[in-house]
């Protein structure tokens, strides 16, 4: 195999690995004469996904905005206090016990609250969004900062620097790489928020379409409703994933960036 | 805080430090007491593990001694002192800053440059130019530190210690990870460079060519609690060379310092 092979068979194994998963689901449903209300076909799935198209961008719009919306918050909310507890012993010591309690609610359990609170409508989706992705960006913000070397803070104190120069001058960007790693992690779960909390109990958005879908037994436009979610949370990643090498070009050492 | 003339510029007397406390306390240094002239250049040596590091961060008032007293321009030191230059084993430059930019983070920091650092910047950044040129690095200002060889991150890691003319040079091994071709070339930069500017330097280092190579004066400690049990003056001429170290006299020394280090281990 050349390199230029090699490369391209690299790029491609994405796309071949997924056509081969969709192709066995194909083969499987004819060979087990699947009925299409338990498992449709990925052809029927596009078939439909072509057809409907319009619905199901209205719909996935709505769950898009309420998604992106609470994830920004969650990064504003997430970086901040991520400074705080990785800056100070004190704020760590006192808030990271509840972050891990918090973190280990499941969020499923708190929509019904929501509801309750605010209603149906975008903003308990924006909330269970912002409040499930928050978690990982305050973890990843405080490591990179409670990770600084010795040596490093040495250097600085002995050059007079204060606490606050320590932190803006070695902290912040040594964070970084740290906060753009969590954002992909924390995309995706910002989605699985805003979804569920359409499917506990809403009007609008992906979430509300599966579910309604279901209600009628239209199986072929819950899954197209699968696919498109999927889709929207691979492009998320990609976005972030972006952002990250662009932002931090040094922690990837050159090597990925070509 | 002008030091009387003849004074030293650094002074410990009966310092000792010792790390927590209960049945976990460990005396890391024990009474030591050493004078430092100003322009002089000392190197402490000994066994692993014998307060060392400790001796250095004393001096630059990062850790405060348990016990005796540390005087910088006879003023007793009760934090960080400013005007201190520090290098590493490890080069510590940070990842995210070109070599340039690196190198002028104690101008961003440290009094009086950090006021007049947007101003003057093109002034400062002529100035790490030309350190960087002296220490064989001209041109490589723009790469960033993981772009360099390890020899080359430590003359980076140098210019930055030097860069805001310190008053006090605080090296910690920092020629001890590289090979040792790079090592004794940059004994050769250093001595250069303190021989240009005349700053006081305390290197701390286990190797004794290295310290008879750049001191004036070097201590010998003891295994931990450390205490300084040799005091030998090295009078050969300068600037020394690679040739200096085979000479008769150097080996002597060198010799006689092993001997003292050896008699810790026995």
């Amino acid at each position: 195999m050349t390199e230029t092979q090699r490369r391209l068979l690299l790029v491609a194994m994405p796309w071949l690995a997924m056509a081969g998963l969709l192709i066995l689901w194909e083969l499987a449903c004819i060979v087990f004469d699947v009925p299409e209300i338990l498992a449709p076909r990925p052809t029927r799935i596009f078939e439909v996904m072509v057809l409907r198209w319009d619905i199901l961008l209205k719909y996935c719009l709505e769950t898009l905005w309420t998604t992106a919306i609470g994830f920004v918050l969650a990064i504003g909310f997430g970086v901040l206090l991520g400074l705080a507890v990785g800056a100070s012993p004190f704020v760590y010591s006192g808030l990271y016990p509840l972050l891990i309690a918090f973190n280990a609610v499941p969020k499923v359990a708190i929509v019904p609250i929501l509801m309750i609170w605010l209603g149906v409508g975008a903003l308990p989706a924006i909330i269970t969004a912002f409040v499930i992705s928050f978690f990982p960006i305050v973890v990843n913000v405080a490591t990179g900062l409670a990770t600084i070397e010795p040596e490093m803070r040495d250097v600085m104190r002995s050059l007079g620097a204060s606490q606050w120069e320590i932190l803006t001058k070695v902290g912040v960007p040594r964070a970084m790489p740290y906060l753009f790693a969590s954002l992909k992690v924390a995309v995706t779960l910002a989605f699985i928020g805003s979804v569920i909390s359409e499917t506990v109990g809403g009007n609008r958005g992906i979430g509300f379409l599966m579910l309604s879908a279901g209600a009628r037994n239209d199986s072929a436009t819950t899954f197209a409703g699968l696919f498109a979610i999927a889709i929207m949370g691979v492009l998320m990643y990609a976005a972030c994933a972006l952002v990250e090498r662009r932002m931090t070009r040094w922690a990837f050492r050159g090597e990925i960036v070509g | 805080m002008q030091a009387s003339p003849g004074s030293p510029l650094v002074e410990l007397r009966k310092v000792s430090l010792a790390y927590g406390s209960g049945p976990s306390r460990m005396l890391a240094l024990e009474d030591a007491t050493l004078d430092i002239a100003k322009g002089e250049f000392i190197a402490v040596v000994g066994p692993s593990g014998c307060g060392k590091s400790t001796l250095m961060k004393l001096v630059t008032g990062l850790l405060p001694p348990t016990g005796g007293e540390v005087r910088v321009h006879g003023q007793p030191v009760k934090g960080p002192i400013r005007g201190v230059g520090m290098a590493f084993q490890a080069p510590t430059l940070m990842p995210w800053r070109t070599t340039r930019d690196n190198i002028l983070l104690p101008l961003e920091v440290v009094e009086p440059h950090k006021r007049r650092f947007r101003r003057n910047k093109a002034e400062y950044i002529e100035r790490v130019e030309k350190l960087l040129a002296s220490v064989g690095l001209g041109g490589f200002g723009d790469k960033f530190p993981w772009q360099l060889s390890g020899g080359m991150q430590q003359r980076s890691s140098l210019c930055r210690a030097l860069v805001h003319e310190p008053e006090i040079l605080m090296l910690d091994e920092p020629f001890g990870a590289l090979d040792a071709f790079t090592r004794e070339e940059l004994w050769g930069v250093m001595q250069a460079l303190w021989l240009e500017r005349r700053f006081t330097a305390v290197l701390v280092t286990h190797d004794l060519r290295e310290a008879v190579y750049l001191a004036d004066t070097v201590y010998v400690m003891s295994r931990r609690p450390g205490r300084i049990v040799k005091v030998s003056k090295i009078e050969l001429p300068r600037p020394r060379t690679l040739e200096t170290t085979f000479t008769a006299e150097f080996v002597d020394i060198v010799h006689d310092l092993r001997e003292r280090i050896h008699m810790e281990h026995a």
